[in-house]
């Protein structure tokens, strides 16, 4: 009886501290994602369906990847010296990094806008904004390379760029950091005083795709976060996310919270272009840089300029309105109709959706709650469409496919939430591995989405792949959207930190591609067009030498007579007219980079010998069997040495003055 | 007074002395998982302090207002090596003296005892849980953080669970052989008198 009683006690025992323990939750549930594989494989020699178009964050340089493999094809430098490249250390690059405070060599790149016409992709140009030196840039959708970086004055963190209208009629630029204009040295507590905020409209030239600010508009200081131009029926208006409108300047993580509701910025583009054009604008002596390449000269030009159109919105009625969006809002979205734009408000429970029917209406009716600075603020329910209720945790950004639902990813529940725009009713949701930030669907910011797929750009990557260390893989994740439910297809890494994308189908773009320059049509003043022109040419202590490659030879690849502290610039000019067979000039001891030089293009490395020697130099780019025979050297005398300016090729020394000669 | 048998002496000895593992082994922990941190976040509360991701922790509630975790928030840890000692005081001199009544004592205490600690738990926590800062980041209309007290919570992205840990688990048995050892000794007596 006694054993059975202490039995029956060590049962119990043993049955609670089961229960207990079995309260404990399992981790996430792995995803299973059943013939994901067979989606996302493209077979050997096969072509991806889509261009994805990464940003780089900081490493202020562009992904290019395949979808759906996730594959890596290049990384287009833009605000980034590439040594790799000599991209920024050539002396024909080196002028597209030039700013008002001299070369800045890195930027934060952050956004992507792809051209459109009639609101979809044309596959002409790729844009982004650089954030920490306020500028934007063009990027090539025919060479994949920077053509153009224009700096943005009176801007404290380009972060609401490189946004684009939908015939590609603007791009914006708007300030994150609100600052005094003009470099003024104020107290940073006299912020409500005298810190402003800037919004550029750059106009894009429609057959170039030359950028110059238009006009500025000069808004109340606060912080502009995103921004989406309207398209279809709200063409010709921007909306704007704005924090920070409790005017915060030390602790923005609390004080820059406080407030219930912040604003989203609908600007009316084309009521300030009729200020404009009524002279209403005053113009700004400012100075920023403004930097063009040019494909026929294969180098770029750095201008200053120094005026700038501004429109105080404070004093012109009808350009602005502020619309209340709840808690900070980041991501500012506008749907594939044109209709509606979504507020998400990274701190807020909910989303609104606006309607830009009601905001029309309720700007004609009047329907406002007040103004700030004089700029009215139409009344919230007057411009909502409608919340999505409980969506999720720390909304950023939504994207949408051409069914009528949207994407929004949730940094903090890191997940993608599948709604209606329409009902906003919540369709689905899945997680993302971890911690999303920006989303993108192909065609998704356009009037025209494919939405087959949408992809997450996550913040954290922690498990996700092996580990190397305390910096880790930066990563996106493919999801299958063509169906109701979402499913996780692949995990792919990426380089930098990925903040927007696009993806565009690769039958908009591959067909346009760049193979080679033409080397009859080779500007550079510089170029040599044929063997024959190579040559070697002092002017006082600057030595140009006007090089040719062509497998498996440099010519000249013997040259005597320069001097320790010379300034020897290398014009190398890449022979060959075949596709893929770049040629690359490196020097020992050159404190720069190397260059790699395309077919039909001259590039220039500048190099200052140091010491007395024999310097070899040599083609990078392994170009052919005899790659590793492409080679030279440099005689380097002491300085003031008489050694006569010689140079040849494949001639014995002594014989001859030079090649070609 | 009743005196005890000579097993069940055995038995308030060994839990007194068991009890003595507190000092060296966690009583209590606090698991946390979010989607973000599948590896989980813990918090191990000792007899005397709290170890673990107590400031990633802190790092990630501040955001919704909460107080930043501190050893020196709990006066407890500063009395709690004292009432351990004298409760193992008390069973070991119940074992010695072998006296009933002082085992009853024995008992009472290490309920009592268990029984205040998840009191002071729980008012901690509601404190913890609902009283945040005004000023905090993330507001959410409603919602209050008071992690659970034994169990499993849904707090935001975070999934919480609250339950013993090995000192704990080391306690309950500590209780659980005491009152097998009076539960014994009164059945023990009952067959005494019945056969009487």
């Amino acid at each position: 009886m006694k054993t059975l009683n202490r039995l029956a006690i060590a049962l119990l025992v043993g049955a609670v501290s089961v229960i207990l323990y079995q309260c404990k939750p399992k981790g996430p549930a792995e995803v299973t994602t059943g013939d994901a594989a067979s989606k996302v494989y493209v077979a050997p020699g096969k072509y991806d369906e889509f261009y994805n178009v990464v940003s780089g964050g900081f490493n202020g340089q562009i992904g290019i990847y395949g979808i759906p493999s996730g594959r890596l094809f290049r990384i287009i430098p833009v605000f980034s010296q590439t040594p790799e490249s000599g991209y920024g250390f050539s002396e024909e690059t080196k002028p597209l990094l030039n700013t008002s405070h001299g070369q800045v060599p890195w930027d934060d790149l952050h956004h992507i806008a792809l051209s459109t016409t009639k609101g979809e992709h044309d596959g002409r140009w790729i844009f982004a904004n650089g954030n920490n030196t306020p500028r934007v840039a063009r990027v090539s959708f025919k060479s994949f390379r920077t053509e153009e970086i224009l700096e943005i004055p009176n801007s404290g963190g380009n972060h609401s760029s490189p946004f684009i209208t939908e015939n590609t009629e603007y791009l914006v630029a708007g300030t994150r950091f609100s600052v005094p204009m003009g470099n003024k040295d104020v107290p940073i507590n006299s912020y409500k005083e005298n810190f402003k905020g800037s919004i550029s409209f750059v106009k894009i030239d429609p057959a170039t795709g030359h950028m110059n600010i238009a006009f500025q508009l000069r808004t109340p200081g606060f912080n502009f976060d995103l921004s989406r131009a309207g398209k279809g029926p709200s063409h010709g208006w921007f909306f704007f996310s704005c924090y920070n409108t409790e005017q915060a300047y030390t602790l923005l993580e609390v004080n820059a919270s406080q407030k219930d509701k912040d604003f989203i910025m609908a600007v009316n583009w084309k009521k300030a272009e009729e200020y404009l054009a009524q002279g209403k604008g005053r113009v700004e002596k400012v100075k920023y840089a403004h930097n063009v390449y040019s494909e026929k000269t294969h180098s770029a030009t750095s201008t200053m300029e120094s005026e700038v159109n501004v429109l105080d919105i404070e004093k012109l009625p009808g350009v602005v309105y502020f619309i209340p969006c709840p808690k900070s809002p980041h991501g500012c979205d506008v749907d594939p109709s044109g209709e509606y734009i979504v507020g998400s408000g990274k701190l807020a429970a909910m989303m609104p959706v606006f309607s830009f029917s009601k905001i029309q209406n309720a700007i004609s009716n009047k329907e406002f709650e007040g103004d700030f600075n004089g700029i009215p603020v139409i009344k919230y329910e007057s411009a909502l469409h409608g919340e999505v209720k409980k969506p999720g945790l720390g909304p950023l950004h939504t994207e949408f496919d051409e069914k009528g639902n949207a994407y929004t990813s949730f940094f903090v529940s890191s997940e993608i939430v599948k709604w209606n725009v329409k009902t906003l009713e919540i369709i689905d949701r899945v997680p993302t591995y971890y911690s999303i930030g920006h989303l993108s669907v192909p065609g998704g910011p356009t009037a025209k989405p494919h939405g087959k797929y949408v992809i997450a750009y996550n913040k954290i990557t922690k498990d996700r792949y092996l580990p190397t260390g305390p910096e880790l893989t930066q990563s996106a994740q493919l999801y299958d959207i063509s169906g109701e439910k979402m499913k996780l297809l692949l995990d792919f890494p990426t380089t930098g930190e990925p903040h927007y994308a696009e993806a565009i189908p690769a039958s908009l773009v591959s067909p346009n591609s760049t193979k080679i320059y033409k080397i009859e049509e080779n500007e550079n003043p510089y170029v040599a067009k044929g063997e024959g022109q190579a040559r070697v040419e002092r002017k006082g202590k600057e030595v140009h030498v006007y090089m040719t490659a062509i497998r498996s030879h440099l010519t000249p690849d013997n040259i005597e007579g320069v001097n320790v502290g010379d300034e020897i610039y290398f014009h190398v000019t890449n022979l060959e007219q075949d596709w893929d067979v770049p040629h690359g000039f490196a020097i020992k001891g050159a404190t720069n980079a190397e260059i790699l030089i395309m077919p039909g293009e001259t590039q220039t490395l500048k190099y200052v010998p140091l010491e007395v020697g024999v310097v070899p130099f040599y083609c990078t780019d392994f170009c052919s069997a005899l790659h590793q025979e492409m080679s030279g050297y440099l005689r380097v005398s002491a300085p003031g040495a008489k050694t006569p300016l010689k140079f040849s090729t494949g001639i014995p020394d002594d014989q001859t003055s030079g090649a070609g000669k | 007074m009743k005196k005890l048998n000579q097993l069940s002496r055995w038995l308030i000895l060994i839990s007194a002395l068991m009890m003595v593992s507190a000092y060296f082994v966690p009583l209590w922990q606090i698991l946390m998982w979010a989607p973000q941190y599948p590896e989980g976040l813990e918090m191990k509360i000792w007899i005397n302090t709290l170890t673990g991701d107590v400031k990633i922790i802190s790092a990630l509630n501040h955001y919704i207002g909460m107080k930043h975790i501190e050893v020196s928030m709990f006066p407890e840890f500063g009395y709690m090596i004292y009432i351990v000692a004298f409760i193992i005081g008390v069973g070991v001199l119940a074992a010695l003296i072998n006296k009933r009544a002082l085992l009853s004592i024995y008992i009472a205490l290490i309920l009592s005892a268990g029984i205040g600690a998840l009191v002071d738990f729980y008012l901690w926590g509601y404190d913890y849980g609902h009283n945040l800062s005004p000023t905090a980041p993330i507001v959410v209309p409603g919602m209050s953080y008071q992690p659970p007290l034994i169990g499993t919570k849904q707090l935001l992205n975070f999934t919480a669970f609250s339950g013993p840990d090995v000192g704990g688990w080391i306690f309950i048995s500590a209780g659980t052989l005491a009152i097998v050892a009076l539960m014994s000794e009164i059945f023990a007596s009952r067959k005494v008198i019945r056969s009487n």
